[in-house]
């Protein structure tokens, strides 16, 4: 009896030290699913049937895009970009002037949107990195410069575009296999089996290269808990999109994304610079990072994320127009700290920006069936994000206090 | 007259780890100019921001009596009231604010809310005329000269009718004549107005010239007080006392091996970054041999942090010009990075600003300067980079829970092993350490001293700045002693004594102020 109690006991006490380095993380986690039950039960189901489901991946791509591309910004100093609104509508605009009016091919039609964005987050990190201009006051004349841009090149109108760009925005990867008799679209599963065979074969690769070096690892039995409950959601989630329609196109470009970005940040050299830069300039300065050029290149990429968020929003609304991206701007930053990133710079992480999209796409969504106007819509999400950085700064000030 | 204005009874004030001020006594009679002198970290300014309230009542234990009465000061308005008032080395001016705007900051001549200008300006040419001060009251701050700034700021004391006038450092930023000016002001203040003066200051000649008493502090204790024309007065009664502790063995012994120059500067000069005419560092030339630790000698200011900046990748200054040798060969450090792949480094006197990511982990910030050096194609390897962080945890002795703790955690001692482990991780041949062991325990001290003397056993070449001068005579090999960004002393340690480097540093001064 004894030993079972010290069991638990010494369990418990290590799954706590784990649980309070990682509280943001679980308490955004928590956050997700508990609106999520919530809106669950207020629209009557309909938040998470398949068919809602998708909508909601195709409704907030972009903005998760911009996200991602923000969230490195925020973490490189608590710096932000007010323009990426404005440059998703400038990018759009390219489309159409290079597929529609100039009548390239699609295909470079899109790789040339992308240099341009890359471009034009060059054109402000150059402002910001080298000449020292806060990067409130260059990305918001980045904002209007951009817009102002868009409205040249349509000349107010709103202007079609070619199929390959509806393609990318909201169809799904074909079914090689087939399965319509069953209503499922097989090879989504398929993909889902095949990610989550990938994924385990890497935790256990990782856990026994730590076992090798004598690190200390969690508990098995966690780890089991912790890689089956990963394998189960891939597979519910890619189940239940292959109840409706399959696995989106713009899913997969942004799972590939997040992959990407969340191996930089936590992998590369570069990754460690960001946060360096944004957790201590002067000392990463002294510590042979170049400030400068780390700064400039985030803002050259936030750059080409928008481009990216500004092909897949023409794509979806199927034409460059010169409202397009509005307000994006706001709902990509309020994510990126919903999520856990610091105003103050060196905190966040891209996953944590994901989430709090997400939980900003729920927020909208849920909202949208019930019905709620536009008017209490912004008011709850003004809040939500309040009462999300105000947790933050409670629980911080507590961890100090306890320290 | 001679009755006491103030008495500051038994003060001690600790900082965490380190006694500032044990029982400190300090009597201060009415219409005197006391002055306080001292080595850095001797006390001197604790002891006036326990006075003036900056350090508030029950964060020091002993009293404070003014006016024979005893105080309880919370805050700087509290010793305001009743007409204490402290004027830092570092000016609290607004520089885009004007000169009578200043000197009513915070005590506007106003009406409910609303400011009074013409009160306000016929006020303020009432109290420049007094402090000599020649502007119009509506010039701004920046745009006046240090000495002027600094008669605003006794304008601003004045108009808060002040009895007790605290001066720190007030000349270390004049030049000479603006230094006369402002001794003669203070000696006039005393006399006509009545207002008592203590200063401290570094010039042993200006003290000597102005002041009735002088009290002299040591290691956070008052030493001995001096009073005019009572006591002999000369410089070298005053350095005996400011330095004239016993040097316990404090430092673990090393061997010496000195080998071949391993770094040499030569012709260095800077200008200051934000002032390009003003000089920073005017012409230093010194260098460093192999396993040798080099001290360099000199008060706060002296530029000895700057001469340091500067050459590691031109991280401080402008228009840097000089040569830097490494082993005999010239080289060029446009950027920090290049001065790391060179094999310097650079540990900065600001740990917790500049030195630390406090948010980070030990393991983070061990690894920063050394990145690429346990990674493949810019890719980090993690499991390598646990094992370098356990690896220095165990040598250094660094005390954590583990290698994930946060550097914000961490005591004074510890943080600065963290940042020594990412130097020593970077694999220099040279060190530049900035006081490496400002504000941390007597223990720990001891530790970073034998970590240095590993470093120069392997055949390092380390450049030490300390304000510490018994840390200098017990680590160095040989010294250079800067001040006010010249060299103007090189010591061999057979040669060197607290009293020999306090010469140099004096008589420089000295001879300054002559020649200009």
């Amino acid at each position: 009896m004894g030993n079972v109690k010290v069991f638990f006991a010494k369990n418990f006490e290590r799954a706590k030290t784990a649980m309070r380095s990682n509280m943001r993380q679980y308490a955004m986690l928590i956050a997700l699913i508990a609106i999520m039950i919530i809106f669950q039960i207020l629209t009557k189901g309909i938040l998470l049937k398949p068919r809602n489901v998708s909508k909601l991946i195709y409704q907030n791509s972009y903005i998760l895009i911009l996200a991602i591309g923000m969230v490195l910004l925020i973490i490189s100093g608590g710096n932000i970009d007010l323009s990426v609104g404005a440059l998703v509508a400038f990018v759009s605009a390219l489309s159409a002037l290079f597929s529609v009016k100039m009548g390239l091919p699609p295909a470079i039609a899109i790789v040339l949107g992308l240099v341009f964005g890359t471009l034009a987050g060059m054109w402000q990190g150059f402002w910001i990195a080298y000449v020292k201009i806060p990067s409130f006051i260059v990305t918001l004349a980045g904002m209007l410069v951009f817009r102002g841009l868009n409205n040249l090149i349509l000349e107010g109108e709103t202007i079609a575009l070619p199929d390959l760009y509806v393609k990318i925005a909201s169809s799904v990867v074909p079914d090689f296999i087939g399965g319509a008799d069953s209503g499922l679209h097989l090879t989504t599963i398929i993909i889902g089996v095949l990610f989550s065979i990938v994924y385990t074969v890497v935790m256990i690769l990782s856990r026994s290269k730590k076992k090798r070096n004598n690190f200390e690892i969690s508990p098995f039995y966690l780890f089991v808990l912790k890689t089956a409950s990963i394998v189960a959601i891939i597979n519910l989630f890619m189940y239940w999109l292959s109840r409706d329609d399959g696995l989106p196109i713009v899913l997969i470009i942004l799972a590939v994304l997040i992959g990407i970005y969340s191996f930089i940040t936590i992998k590369t050299v570069a990754g460690r610079h960001i946060y360096a830069l944004g957790g201590n300039q002067k000392a990463a300065a002294l510590s042979g990072v170049k400030t400068k050029r780390v700064l400039f290149w985030v803002y050259a990429n936030m750059g080409l994320m928008a481009a990216v968020a500004g092909i897949v929003f023409a794509g979806r609304l199927n034409a460059a127009s010169p409202t397009a991206g509005m307000g994006f701007e706001l709902d990509a930053i309020a994510a990126c700290f919903i999520g856990g990133a610091s105003a103050a710079g060196g905190v966040g992480t891209v996953i944590g920006a994901i989430i709090g999209a997400f939980i900003m796409g729920i927020l909208n969504n849920g909202m949208s069936i019930m019905g709620l106007s536009i008017f209490w819509q912004d008011i709850i999400k003004g809040l939500v994000l309040l009462t999300a950085v105000a947790f933050d700064v409670y629980s911080k000030s507590k961890a100090k206090k306890a320290a | 007259m001679s009755e006491n204005i103030l008495e500051m009874v038994n003060i001690t004030k600790t900082f965490p780890g380190v006694k500032a001020l044990d029982n400190v006594n300090l009597q201060v009679r009415e219409g005197e100019i006391h002055a306080l002198v001292g080595e850095n970290g001797a006390g001197k300014s604790t002891l006036m921001g326990v006075l003036s309230g900056i350090y508030p009542y029950g964060d020091y234990s002993g009293d404070i009596m003014y006016k024979g009465e005893v105080c309880k000061f919370r805050n700087i308005k509290d010793s305001e009231k009743l007409g204490i008032a402290i004027i830092h080395q570092e000016l609290a001016l607004i520089p885009y604010m004007t000169i009578s705007e200043n000197i009513f900051l915070g005590n506007e001549r106003q009406r409910s809310g609303v400011i009074n200008w013409e009160v306000t300006n016929k006020k303020a040419i009432e109290l420049m005329k007094k402090v000599g001060l020649n502007e119009r009251p509506s010039s701004l701050i920046k745009d006046i000269g240090v000495g002027k700034q600094q008669l605003v700021e006794i304008a601003k004391a004045l108009s808060k009718d002040v009895k007790l006038l605290i001066l720190d450092e007030p000349t270390a930023a004049l030049n000479d004549d603006d230094s006369a000016n402002l001794l003669n002001l203070l000696t006039d203040l005393n006399k006509k107005n009545g207002i008592t003066c203590i200063i401290i200051s570094h010039k042993i000649n200006e003290i000597k010239q102005i002041s009735d008493q002088i009290t002299i502090l040591r290691d956070g204790a008052a030493i001995e007080t001096l009073v005019k024309n009572v006591d002999e007065i000369t410089e070298n009664r005053i350095i005996k006392g400011m330095v004239g502790r016993e040097l316990v063995n404090r430092f673990p012994k090393r061997e010496r091996n000195i080998g071949d120059i391993g770094f040499e500067v030569r012709d260095w000069v800077v200008y200051d970054p934000l002032d390009e005419d003003r000089l920073r560092i005017n012409n230093i030339s010194f260098n460093v041999r192999k396993g040798e630790v080099v001290g360099l000698a000199g008060l706060m200011g002296a530029g000895r942090t700057e001469l340091a900046m500067s050459i590691f990748g031109k991280s401080y200054g402008k228009k840097i010009s000089g040569r830097i040798y490494k082993d005999g060969e010239e080289v060029f450090f446009h950027n920090v990075s290049q001065a790391i792949e060179n094999g310097v480094a650079y540990l900065t006197e600001d740990r917790k600003n500049a030195g630390l990511i406090l948010i980070d982990d030990i393991k983070r910030n061990i690894s920063l300067a050394g990145l690429k050096k346990i990674s493949r194609n810019m890719v980090v390897d993690e499991h390598e980079e646990m094992l370098v962080a356990l690896n220095y945890r165990k040598k250094l002795n660094i005390k954590s829970s583990s290698i994930f703790q946060k550097a914000s955690d961490l005591s004074g001692g510890n943080q600065q092993k963290v940042v020594i482990s990412k130097w020593i991780f970077a694999e220099p041949d040279v060190l530049m350490l900035d006081e490496p062991t400002r504000g941390i325990d007597v223990g720990a001290k001891f530790e970073i001293y034998t970590i240095i003397n590993q470093l120069v056993a392997e055949g390092k070449s380390v450049v030490m700045i300390s304000s510490e001068l018994p840390e200098i005579l017990g680590m160095c090999d040989r010294i250079y002693v800067i001040n006010e960004g010249k060299i103007v002393g090189e010591l061999k340690i057979e040669d060197a004594s607290q009293e020999s480097i306090m010469r140099c540093i004096i008589q420089s001064t000295n001879k300054q102020e002559v020649t200009m």
